[in-house]
């Protein structure tokens, strides 16, 4: 399964909502403003950091880079992503959740 | 892989609108199909025919157009979202006796069910909004 999420940590509670339902072997894609979650030195890294080890989790680049951050300021384990892989990601899970 | 999409926000107000268009572009370009895009509440703004943006910024709604007669796409308006929000085709004008209509080429007004549909046609829906 695939979850999506385009909200801020910092503005909604999505992303803890979605990690707290995700399951093993789940992706979890970050777009929009939901690529702050990605970002390192934030207070959301550890929630994210324990989570990688069950599911993995991708950044959509074209959004984190039109926010002015850097692929290199990213949380390690966390993979980069291209709408084509999003397009990927859509087809090769069953089923896609947007956390909206 | 056959596509539904639904698009919940108007242009220019939330990136929404822009991410379904990047990811419809892209999975047409890897192959795939896109059985059809339905825009829903606020979405029905992507169709309007009067939407003029300053000239060096993005055309929403002509964008969706010339990927629709690209690629043959079915895109689709929600009609009581729509009529909500002052959005006509020209025969839903005559219907209710307005003197104008503003639905852009390419787009066509239809019910809920047509979102049913492309739930149930599709292999994957994916859902962009705030």
């Amino acid at each position: 399964m695939l979850h999506t999420i385009n909200k801020s940590p910092f503005q909604t509670n999505a992303l803890e909502s979605c990690l707290r339902f995700a399951r093993s072997g789940h992706s979890v894609l970050l777009f929009e403003d939901g690529i702050y979650a990605a970002l390192k030195n934030t207070r959301f890294e550890s929630l994210v950091k324990s989570s990688l080890t069950d599911v993995k989790i991708y950044v959509l680049v074209a959004d984190l880079e039109a926010r002015g951050m850097r692929t290199d300021n990213i949380i390690d384990g966390i993979k980069t992503a291209e709408y084509g892989d999003f397009v990927d990601l859509v087809a090769n899970n069953k089923s896609v959740q947007a956390w909206l | 892989m056959k596509f539904g999409i639904q698009v919940n926000e108007g242009p220019y107000q939330h990136q929404s609108s822009d991410s379904a268009y990047q990811f419809t572009k892209a999975a047409l370009e890897k192959g795939h199909e896109i059985f059809r895009v339905f825009f829903y509440h606020d979405g029905v703004n992507n169709a309007s025919s009067l939407t003029i943006p300053p000239q060096d910024d993005r055309h929403i709604v002509d964008r969706w157009t010339a990927l629709a007669k690209e690629h043959n796409l079915d895109l689709v308006v929600c009609i009581a979202a729509a009529q909500r929000r002052g959005m006509l085709d020209e025969k839903e004008a005559k219907r209710q006796g307005k003197n104008a209509s503003n639905l852009a080429e390419g787009f066509r007004i239809s019910g809920l069910g047509q979102l049913i549909e492309a739930g149930i046609q599709s292999e994957r829906l994916v859902v962009f909004g705030d």
